[in-house]
């Protein structure tokens, strides 16, 4: 459903992707593993055109989507939760989640269902809703940024490290949901430094080293394999 | 003047504090509008309101009803604002902030010199549509001024609803606080953007018809605009919309009650001195608490 050929990109002047591979299917869940600064985020970014690749194509469902402006690719089902959440601080968590629910097309019956599963989920979030964005915590903002990319019922979720500084109750919630999404088919690329849950969570994993892949398998076969975990990601 | 202030004057000075300061707040909002979302400094905004102005004329001449002329201009320069953001502005989006300065630049010499070109030099004054007037102490106050406070309060409280209620507003706002993030989330932004400078264009030419029959039009009329909103929104804090409305009604009314002492031409030196404290003081805005 949505493959990465080749892809090469830089920041300024820095080489960041020197040639990225990557397939992930419909309803698939792949984990994009690597240390700091490997090109996990920017791997994400390119995805979603807020990065432009220099070299490369970037597909989804056969449609060459590579330099399409950014703002068009939800409508084809891509949906991002970047790594520090991005939440618009001064809007509520309910305009928050109105981001993505205010598409055409999306009726009132199907705009009430919407939000009702991700206040099921999130019950914080039905609490909090007319509270401004920025005055959650951390964990909530987290939520809200996940939910908020539900809102646009997405093919697939970009996810960039949603388990990054959150309390284990947190990380907990958050498990959960990316189980919710894989059960109702939307496929997710997990970027994560918490090795056990991107193991846990995926049916497949890359490694990224340097802006490559270096590794990919089964992620039944890397629970095993400490070896590859020590060498690309000294745990 | 002698010691001591006479009430009545005071009194006249603060209800004509009060009707510059919405016509003000009316160029001022459109402006940090479209600083708060582009981060472009639009130094044509003046000219926008004296194309307004003169569109209002134009307009007024052919319908002969000033409502008719006020609403024809509105949407004359909004869509005018709409083709210069789009073929000017948004080709420059993320460059270097002198660049989109220089552009605006450029637009308001284009503009002035577009005026002269189509009006001519001379100014146009436009008739008030109402007449009337009301005893205030020792003068007859026309209920046109006060009229033109309270329309541009009406405009500037619908545009507060539209952005704080409709599916648009919501999506200026979003892009206001993050545009990379609005245009993940599926925001056109480049539309928003585009939508925005009208709206903001529009709203400048709203307030160069009410300010027609007040002060006249002409082709220079809007450096000075430009110069008063740009203190407003500086002092209000550059992109804040309510701080700008509070800071339109502030400076007209310090250069109102600085007026009793001085000459009005003088009195505009107040402004300039509130732009410099709040640079030194308070460069977030006066309005705007302290950020930590």
């Amino acid at each position: 459903m949505l493959a990465l050929r080749d892809i090469h990109a830089y920041y300024a002047k820095s080489h960041i992707l020197h040639g990225v591979t990557i397939d992930v299917g419909p309803g698939e869940v792949v984990g994009l593993l690597g240390r700091n600064g490997v090109g996990k985020s920017t791997t994400l970014k390119t995805i979603c055109g807020l990065v432009r690749p220099a070299q490369g194509r970037v597909e989804f469902e056969g449609r060459d989507v590579t330099g399409w402006p950014p703002h068009r690719l939800p409508a084809l089902g891509i949906a991002y939760v970047p790594e520090d959440r991005r939440i618009f601080r001064l809007l509520t968590v309910l305009e928050n989640l109105r981001t993505g629910l205010d598409r055409p097309g999306v009726s009132e019956a199907r705009r009430t269902e919407l939000l009702e599963k991700v206040y099921h989920h999130f019950p914080v979030l039905r609490e909090r809703r007319s509270q401004a964005g920025g005055t959650l915590s951390g964990g909530e903002q987290q939520m809200l940024a996940i939910a908020r990319a539900m809102m646009l019922e997405p093919k697939i979720i970009l996810l960039d490290e949603p388990t990054e500084g959150l309390m284990p109750r947190m990380v907990g919630q958050i498990r959960e949901i990316i189980r919710v999404l894989h059960a109702e088919g939307v496929a997710i690329l997990l970027v994560e430094q918490n090795v056990p849950l991107t193991l846990e969570v995926s049916s497949r994993v890359y490694i990224m080293e340097k802006g490559v892949v270096r590794h990919q398998a089964a992620a039944s076969e890397l629970r095993e394999r400490h070896d590859v975990i020590r060498q690309y990601l000294g745990v | 003047m002698s010691v001591g202030l006479p009430l009545d004057q005071i009194a006249i000075q603060t209800v004509n504090g009060i009707v510059n300061g919405m016509i003000l707040a009316l160029v001022a909002s459109g402006l940090t509008l479209i600083f708060g979302i582009m981060d472009v400094v639009n130094f044509a905004h003046g000219d926008l309101v004296m194309l307004g102005g003169f569109s209002g004329a134009t307009a007024l001449a052919v319908t002969g009803s000033f409502w008719i002329a006020l609403l024809v201009a509105v949407i004359t320069i909004a869509l005018l604002g709409a083709a210069l953001q789009a073929s000017t502005l948004r080709p420059l989006l993320g460059r270097d902030p002198l660049t989109t300065i220089l552009a605006t630049f450029g637009m308001s010499l284009v503009l002035q010199k577009y005026a002269i070109w189509q009006w001519g030099p001379s100014a146009r004054n436009l008739t008030a549509p109402i007449t009337g007037q009301f005893s205030l102490f020792y003068l007859q106050y026309p209920w046109y001024r006060v009229a033109t406070a309270a329309l541009a309060a009406a405009i500037i409280g619908g545009l507060y609803a539209f952005l704080k209620y409709g599916r648009y507003g919501i999506w200026i706002r979003a892009t206001t606080q993050d545009r990379l993030m609005a245009q993940a989330m599926g925001i056109p932004v480049p539309v928003v953007h585009t939508v925005v400078f009208a709206i903001g264009a529009g709203m400048a030419a709203a307030s160069g018809v009410l300010f027609g029959p007040l002060g006249g039009v002409t082709q220079t009329m809007g450096a000075d605009f430009t110069l008063r909103a740009f203190i407003v929104v500086v002092v209000g804090g550059m992109g804040n919309l309510g701080g700008s409305i509070l800071a339109s009604m502030f400076i007209s009314l310090l250069e109102a009650y600085a007026s009793l002492v001085v000459s009005p031409a003088q009195a505009v030196i107040v402004s300039f001195v509130a732009l410099i404290v709040t640079l030194l003081f308070r460069p977030t805005g006066l309005f705007v608490p302290t950020p930590k």
